[in-house]
């Protein structure tokens, strides 16, 4: 049976992915803003996810190490410039916990390059943890969020967050 | 096309986008007289286990067959070629293809071929095929500490005689200690195989390129260093010791070591000794494919698998050891985030050498400069110089008859 979630709250979680998105892609200071201050942010490759290994291609623990990446992304890091799309779809709770929700989210991330190419870069599904924040973005936050990409082959580096 | 005699300080731009020379690498060096990395042991635990593996361009299979042998064959049925097996990893009793259902054991040999005798008497296939002569094309196998080597020479030295005096550096890592597989990872870059060794070769883009090494004091010019080659200079070490002040003199040169960058989330870099040597990053190119890192703590097996001219992917199998504690396969974790695709340092090589390869294809006429340090080939104790890449060409040449 699927559970009648308010419409209140589903809306709510459409902004947040909605904004997520438009974060990374266009404004990526705001990035770590959408995490609870201790919250566990990973990528992983479905390979190893299915393999039960939660091994990360890019991990952060805490807002901290968040802010840390985009440090490097702006600072530190030599890479090509690349323009980065989000795109979020077949958002779903999936189940409550005792401070929010399991959310599950397919996610395609395209990326335009200085040549003028436009191509899918990654696609997957994110499996988070949503909980509620006064202060966050549409009063939600993320306390984990694992972003499992489906093709394992990275096309040349993974210089932003899914 | 011809490479000069060594010292190689000239390399044409041609070797990068040539499909002759391509072609001739797969022939010469992949499939030539040289051990491949092709997996680990702890990948195939079990009579049963396999892997996809490749050699150059071509697939191949990593078996544990019975008694805890290990087979390597092709990944390419004997009847009509195809890559039977796409399954990255698994557990088979035998191999079948699924176009005729031609089925082989775990060593590659033929031990089924359907209507063999023909459909109601009539057809199949003559009195005289030899089932033997038919089974998968199978390997030279050589292991080393939960190492596992495959080659198409016959004819291939022990592993100890090929990695002559390299032979610390990958025992270093692989010291017998039994191995444990933390995560994979893949990624495709698009340029030439061998501007991934070059940059492995050259320990003087290092705090130059890297200001992430640079910035958290990771790896600094004035920092004591290494670059150590093997007598025919077909393996190489890079080698570093993190720590001690700032020595302004080496780096005025450097920007970024002054800028003082701090991190928010310093749980990032908190190494721990682990190793014999005080050697905080040691990087090894190890002919034909491998790369094996150590980062801090963070290790991690390499392995080239080249794609046409123009690219090739990198496979890293990221390992620990069995007895880690939970604190340190934690320290290795974090510290993943160094390397691999998404690496703060890694980044900057593969987006390197990609517009290296939008440049040497462009430009075929040319030829880029390799003479940091001189012309030696040498093993030194300072990284300005490209002894190490010179040392790599000159080898090439003589496997590629250059």
């Amino acid at each position: 049976m699927i559970a009648a979630w308010p419409l209140e709250l589903r809306l709510s979680l459409l902004a947040l992915y909605d904004d997520y998105g438009a974060a990374i892609d266009d404004d990526l200071e705001r990035w770590p803003d959408f995490f609870t201050p201790n919250a566990v942010y990973r990528v992983v490759a479905r390979e190893n996810f299915e393999r039960g290994r939660l091994w990360p291609t890019m991990w952060c623990e805490g807002r901290g190490m968040m802010a840390d990446r985009v440090t490097a992304i702006r600072r530190t890091s030599v890479y090509v410039p690349r323009q980065m799309r989000h795109f979020f779809s077949c958002i779903r709770i999936t189940g409550e916990t005792s401070e929010g929700w399991n959310v599950q989210a397919h996610f395609l991330v395209g990326e335009s390059t200085p040549d003028g190419e436009s191509r899918v870069f990654a696609m997957g599904r994110s499996i988070d943890v949503v909980v509620r924040d006064g202060d966050g973005p549409h009063g939600l936050r993320f306390a984990e969020k694992t972003c499992v990409y489906d093709g394992n082959l990275i096309q040349s580096s993974l210089i932003y967050p899914l | 096309m011809q490479l000069q005699e060594p010292p190689i300080t000239a390399i044409p731009y041609s070797l990068y986008s040539d499909p002759a020379i391509y072609e001739r690498e797969q022939e010469r060096i992949f499939r030539g007289h040289a051990w491949n990395y092709v997996g680990l042991e702890a990948e195939i635990p079990e009579t049963g286990d396999f892997k996809r593996s490749w050699i150059g361009d071509r697939p191949i299979i990593v078996v544990r067959g019975k008694n805890g042998e290990v087979h390597v064959v092709e990944n390419l049925c004997a009847h009509r070629g195809a890559m039977f097996c796409y399954q990255e990893y698994g557990n088979a009793k035998t191999f079948q293809c699924p176009y005729h259902q031609w089925s082989y054991d775990l060593s590659g040999k033929l031990i089924g071929v359907p209507f063999r005798q023909g459909i109601k008497g009539q057809g199949g296939l003559p009195p005289d095929f030899d089932m033997s002569e038919h089974g998968l094309v199978s390997l030279n196998v050589a292991r080393r500490n939960g190492v596992i080597y495959a080659s198409y020479d016959p004819a291939m030295e022990s592993l100890e005689e090929y990695f002559n005096d390299h032979l610390y550096y990958i025992d270093r890592m692989f010291p017998g200690r039994e191995l444990r597989v933390l995560g994979r990872w893949r990624q495709k870059i698009n340029c030439n195989w061998k501007l991934m060794v070059e940059n492995l070769r050259d320990p003087y883009h290092a705090t130059l390129l890297h200001v992430f090494l640079v910035a958290y004091s990771l790896n600094r010019a004035d920092q004591p260093s290494s670059a150590k080659l093997d007598r025919d200079g077909k393996h190489g070490a890079f080698t570093s010791r993190r720590g001690g002040e700032i020595d302004h003199e080496a780096t005025k040169e450097i920007q970024a070591a002054t800028r003082g960058f701090k991190l928010q989330g310093p749980q990032l870099i908190d190494p721990k000794h682990e190793f014999p040597d005080p050697d905080t990053l040691v990087m090894q190119s190890v002919w034909p494919n491998l790369i094996l890192q150590q980062q801090l703590n963070a290790l991690a097996v390499r392995q080239i698998v080249p794609r046409g001219p123009g690219a090739f992917e990198l496979h890293w199998t990221c390992i620990g050891y069995a007895d880690d504690d939970e604190a340190m396969i934690r320290r290795r974790m974090l510290q993943a985030n160094l390397v691999g695709p998404a690496g703060f340092v890694s980044i900057d090589d593969s987006e390197v050498i990609e517009l290296i390869q939008r440049g040497v294809a462009a430009y075929r006429e040319s030829v880029g400069v390799a003479q940091m340090g001189g012309s030696g080939t040498e093993s030194c104790d300072y990284t300005a110089t490209e002894a190490p890449l010179r040392a790599f060409y000159a080898y090439y040449r003589k496997v590629m008859g250059l």
